[in-house]
């Protein structure tokens, strides 16, 4: 590919004690792509995520998110990437106005270009009548197309989406791959986790870690065709065979 | 056959919003049945009520032929119960929390074990270890041999898949697949359309209210017709034409490609020359093959 | 095992895998006896006195001699004039007498380190007591059932009241809130043992648990702490249990109102533990309160049970002088635990 690469790490490794949380993991990611990043429980998906979200040092290996060092840069890179994760997303108990603000806060942006963005992405969203309303209050379809936007509301150059669509149903998940799409043919790159074997396909790229190792990246047109299999979950299935740890 | 679980005219209201909307369908005795819905469709509430836990405004149900109201007592020994969440104590080892539910019931372990020998298989290994330490899949196994350490007529799963991994989902059909053969029968709630195939009959619920109930291969015959698979190097500005395209009804994201929901005239090479026009020179269209997710779509969207 | 038996098997287990918080709850009662009945103390002990005499007669050696045996008053010595200043600055000393005779008579001076206005007050009263004791008629101050105003006697009952609401209230209400938090609430309902089974076996573990730290109280408090032990023990004993009672079934309405664990510790926190500090009579006493204040503190268990345990443990006065407390108490138990079974009970 030709394209400029955003993500680029080589064999990033974590240990915790003895324990090999993360083992040697290669990966590059170029710019606007969907990459799926798969495994099962407790395979070391967010380890990885977290180190290269710059919120955890690698034992070894290096790398570059954003441009920054992973290691040397991590404030830098925190500062160019949004986060969205299914557990933590939202304050309930604030506004949909409130939340949009504190975060476009916390990611510097100045009240006026707030103000300015926020109008847009109420109006696109379809949610203006709905700034004044609690996000408790607010249906969960609605919540995590919220979430994503207060994610990318700084229009960083990578999106984090941990697990975005976890107990969603298909109707809203579908809703929510449009939006990741708009996102990534606007030249953002987009790093998802997901349980859902079928969200798979929508990436361009996926890999499969398994025990700390990544043994499985290709479009998942590619994976299917490795494993003679008709679908991602089966490919999932028969990469996943014989992984040591769950949790 | 005799039906285990029997449902009339459901309704429940949480202060104004209704959460069950006149409920009816039955689960005959031995089979399968799935429950498939979104979040908030009322799949909690309606399993609520089944196991004695809120009474319904209205309506009637019975349970292995008791009523959820009026026999609740007896209704209680005789159904085996999995809520949303995993509920262990995360506190107590794995054998201290099955023989506390075998307590509950006032059943000995031993007796029943040969019914859930195959699930607990391999959480033998650590009788010893916390319930809290255990992995996603392996809670689940826990507690669905919880659920059944007394060996119930009816099995009440609430979205027994949420939050674990593709494999041990995929074990996990398994394993229900194997106590339906042991005469048991099994209502289970999902909100993962691929599983609603495993089952030998499906109730789609939306907004509290039953869409339809039958077979999945009944519920998907005729699905494919004017159902149309579609893709494009750039997804985005693909889905954005041919929702312009008068004769496309829907048109969604579905994995790899996009599902093209079409009127009885649609034709796909005339569309794709369309596209090109549009400046998607690398667009595709061909038939595609229904499923109870576009089935979902498509009564959900008529249901409001 | 029956039902019941495991149902208390499995709350024990809980509670010895949350070792710390056993450890800390059987560690602060304790710690708070202790603390009171000897560290902080109102009373005043060890006064450090230092005497200057111009001239020492037979009087000054009996007046010097009687601090020296008093056993609240530490006798330093006898010093100049200059030493007792610098004595008194450096804080080495807490009072001074100075005596001097004139035209035959003796006149005395104290001064007294009055940065703890408190003990100086009464360090100075004190001081008089003991000089003029000798002369000229001395009041007599008899003070009943607890001759030495120690602070000590004061405070067990208050601890006692707080401890008992802290186990019985905080802890019950939150291990059932976060049973009902985890879902396993449910599946008890769902099985097939009666609701009033599930909760006694909630509540019958902290009650063993509370009658062990009522034990290691009792203990403390007749030996090391020194309250005269008497057969009134008993009545102290069947109140008390009455008050966990009473507790236990407050933590069970909490459990009924509060969704989450948080929410379960703040209410009883804020409605119980914090009005028995300050409104029980633990530390302010309720006659001096504002009227209002006064009426309020009549919905306070707490208050009811600390009047109790003054009169049966302190003034060891028999069952007849309690009856308005222990009815009461008895009374707010049965309500609070009928209202908290219906509402347990209570389906949607």
């Amino acid at each position: 590919m030709d394209k400029e690469i955003v993500i680029s790490v080589k064999d990033l490794t974590k240990k915790f004690g003895n324990f090999i949380a993360v083992d040697h993991i290669t990966i590059q990611v170029s710019r606007g792509e969907i990459f799926g990043f798969l495994g099962a429980n407790g395979a070391g998906k967010t380890t990885a995520m977290r180190i290269l979200c710059g919120l955890s040092f690698p034992t070894s290996g290096t790398g570059t998110v954003a441009g920054y060092d992973i290691i040397r840069q991590a404030e830098e890179i925190k500062r160019h990437i949004g986060y969205m994760s299914q557990k933590f997303s939202l304050y309930e108990e604030l506004t949909v106005w409130e939340n949009l603000n504190l975060f476009a806060t916390i990611y510097g942006m100045s009240a006026k270009d707030i103000k300015k963005k926020a109008g847009a992405v109420f109006e696109a969203l379809g949610m203006e009548n709905m700034r004044n309303v609690l996000v408790k209050e607010i249906p969960l379809g609605w919540k995590q197309k919220l979430a994503f936007t207060v994610a990318t509301l700084h229009s960083p150059d990578i999106v984090f989406l941990d697990e975005p669509t976890g107990g969603v149903d298909p109707f809203t998940r579908r809703k929510f791959w449009e939006m990741i799409y708009r996102a990534s043919s606007e030249g953002m790159t987009v790093f998802v986790t997901t349980h859902y074997l079928d969200e798979a396909e929508y990436c361009n790229r996926v890999s499969i870690m398994v025990d700390g190792h990544i043994k499985a990246l290709d479009s998942p047109t590619g994976l299917k065709q490795r494993y003679h299999a008709e679908t991602m979950d089966e490919v999932f299935r028969i990469v996943a065979r014989g992984a040591k740890r769950w949790d | 056959m005799k039906n285990a679980v029997e449902i009339q005219g459901l309704t429940k209201l949480y202060g104004k919003l209704l959460a069950l909307d006149h409920v009816s369908f039955s689960v005959s005795e031995g089979s399968l049945f799935g429950l498939i819905g979104p979040d908030g469709a009322g799949k909690t509430t309606l399993y609520q009520i089944l196991t004695t836990l809120l009474n319904p405004d209205d309506g009637t149900a019975t349970v292995a032929g008791l009523d959820v109201v009026k026999d609740y007592r007896k209704l209680r020994t005789e159904i085996g119960y999995m809520p949303e969440k995993f509920s262990l104590y995360p506190d107590l080892t794995v054998d201290e929390n099955l023989h506390f539910f075998a307590s509950l019931f006032g059943v000995d372990v031993k007796e029943n074990f040969d019914l859930i020998a195959p699930i607990f298989g391999q959480l033998n290994k650590f009788p010893n270890r916390r319930a809290g330490a255990l992995s996603g899949g392996m809670k689940q196994k826990l507690a669905l041999s919880c659920a059944l350490i007394h060996r119930p007529k009816v099995l009440l799963l609430d979205e027994p898949t949420t939050g674990v991994d593709a494999v041990s989902r995929s074990e996990f059909w398994d394993m229900l697949a194997a106590l339906k053969a042991n005469g048991i029968t099994i209502l289970v709630s999902t909100s993962y359309m691929d599983e609603a195939e495993r089952c030998e009959r499906i109730a789609l619920i939306n907004r509290g209210r039953i869409l339809d109930v039958n077979s999945p291969g009944i519920l998907i015959a005729g699905m494919d017709k004017n159902l149309y698979n579609a893709t494009a190097k750039d997804m985005y500005p693909l889905l954005e034409t041919l929702r312009t395209f008068p004769d496309v009804k829907d048109c969604y994201t579905f994995g790899a490609t996009l599902h093209v929901v079409t009127n009885d005239g649609f034709n796909s090479d005339d569309a794709i020359g369309r596209l090109r026009h549009e400046g998607l020179a690398d667009a595709r269209i061909w038939p595609a093959k229904g499923t109870i997710e576009d089935l979902f779509i498509k009564l959900a969207d008529k249901d409001g | 095992m029956s039902v019941f038996q495991s149902l208390i098997k499995k709350e024990i287990l809980h509670l010895m895998r949350d070792f710390r918080t056993v450890t800390v709850v059987l560690v602060i009662p304790v710690v708070l006896l202790l603390l009171f009945g000897f560290a902080i103390s109102t009373g005043v002990n060890n006064v450090r006195v230092v005497a200057v005499v111009e001239q020492h007669t037979d009087e000054t050696k009996q007046i010097i001699e009687r601090f020296r045996t008093n056993s609240y008053f530490t006798f330093v010595g006898v010093v100049t004039r200059n030493d007792m200043e610098t004595l008194l600055r450096k804080g080495r000393v807490d009072a001074a007498v100075t005596f001097r005779t004139e035209k035959g008579k003796l006149k005395h001076q104290i001064i007294v380190d009055a940065s703890n206005t408190n003990m100086a007050q009464t360090a100075t009263a004190y001081l008089e007591s003991v000089i003029s004791s000798g002369n000229s008629i001395p009041v007599v101050i008899n003070t009943l059932y607890n001759p030495q105003l120690r602070s000590a006697y004061n405070f067990v009952p208050g601890i006692m009241g707080m401890i008992f609401i802290i186990i019985c209230a905080m802890m019950t209400s939150v291990s059932i809130v976060s049973e009902k938090e985890s879902g396993t609430m449910n599946l008890l309902l769902v099985s097939p043992v009666r609701p009033y089974i599930i909760i006694l076996g909630k509540l019958v573990p902290y009650f063993m648990l509370s009658c062990i730290i009522l034990t290691l109280m009792l203990m403390l408090s007749y030996t090391v702490l020194g309250i005269p032990f008497s057969f009134s023990v008993i009545n102290v004993i069947w109140v008390t249990i009455l008050y966990v009672i009473l507790a236990l079934a407050l933590g069970l309405l909490i459990s009924t109102i509060a969704s989450t664990q948080v929410s379960a510790l703040l209410v009883s926190g804020v409605m119980f533990m914090i009005p028995v500090v300050l409104l029980s009579g633990m530390i302010f006493p309720v006659e001096n309160m504002p009227l209002v204040l006064q009426w309020f503190t009549c919905i306070i268990p707490a208050r009811w049970y600390i009047s109790a345990m003054r009169i049966l443990m302190i003034q060891q006065l028999p069952v007849g002088y309690v009856l308005t407390e222990v009815s009461v108490l008895s009374g707010m138990t049965l309500v609070v635990l009928i209202l908290a079974i219906k509402k347990f009970n209570a389906k949607k």
